[in-house]
């Protein structure tokens, strides 16, 4: 498979994520098009780690680091979100509007 | 294109990833998204293989389609009361449309940079990719990144529990 593949793949998948991000009212759903979003660039990662120019493997490095940063990541947003619900009793994104001036 | 395993595997695959995503953003459930997010993830660890990155592979399986699945589904049900994402009429009617403008925009630029760009096809190096040597880098040379990881995770624990704790005088 040439790389344009796994790098369309990743583009593909991002772009749903962001549509997630952009659109979803639900917070917690926002918090699941991030995941994805993360995925994809994690897909990139490891694709140049195969194709890129100077192929090695510190590219899974950088993916295993990412992946660690990604679960510390959703720990503390759904600890966010556990928090704001408590306070608000919602979790709709565009309830949590305290800080607009 | 010649047509191998690999390519039927990639497609395979690759279709699993874009349909549980798609069924993420259009399931009208929220444990349906969950469960299409999960079938997504784990059809990303194929891809790690695919791109002979195997640990990686079941790093993915343990932590995203494990762990956050099941801290995702968490979330929901200790959070919602309804489970379904109502399309009540919100005052930006305008605002999907414009989202998906948006991202197709950025979609196509990134695609055009993609297929403009000239690629290096030197499979013969991942022959001597290994999980020892994988090991060696994470402990020899990225021993220092390595350690401020599990300083951040313990933050990110000990933040995450203050957080979610329940205030005691309220």
């Amino acid at each position: 498979m040439p790389a344009t593949s796994y790098l369309a793949l990743g583009a593909i998948l991002f772009c749903i994520g962001l549509y997630g991000v952009l659109t979803k009212r639900n917070a917690v759903l926002v918090l699941f098009s991030i995941e994805l979003m993360l995925n994809a660039a994690n897909i990139n990662l490891v694709a140049f780690s195969k194709f890129g120019l100077y192929a090695n493997q510190m590219g899974q490095v950088f993916t295993l680091f990412t992946i660690t940063i990604a679960a510390a990541e959703a720990a503390v947003g759904i600890a966010i979100l556990f928090a704001l619900y408590r306070n608000r009793n919602t979790t709709h994104a565009d309830e949590f509007d305290t800080m607009k001036g | 294109m010649v047509v191998t395993g690999e390519s039927i595997a990639f497609f395979v695959l690759s279709m699993m990833a874009i349909g549980g995503g798609m069924m993420m953003i259009s399931a009208t459930k929220v444990v349906h998204m969950v469960l299409s997010l999960a079938f997504s993830l784990l059809s990303i660890a194929g891809i790690y293989v695919l791109l002979h990155a195997e640990f990686l592979a079941v790093v993915q399986v343990l932590i995203y389609t494990g762990a956050i699945s099941i801290l995702m589904l968490f979330g929901i049900m200790l959070t919602k009361h309804h489970v379904t994402e109502e399309d009540d009429q919100s005052p930006r009617r305008w605002h999907p449309f414009l989202s998906f403008l948006g991202v197709g925009a950025l979609f196509a630029i990134i695609m055009g940079v993609i297929y403009q760009t000239p690629f290096a096809n030197n499979e013969e190096v991942t022959q001597s990719y290994s999980l020892e040597a994988l090991g060696k880098a994470v402990f020899k040379q990225y021993v220092i990144p390595f350690e401020l990881t599990s300083i951040l995770l313990l933050v990110a624990l000990v933040g995450a529990v203050i957080l979610a704790k329940k205030e005691a005088d309220s």
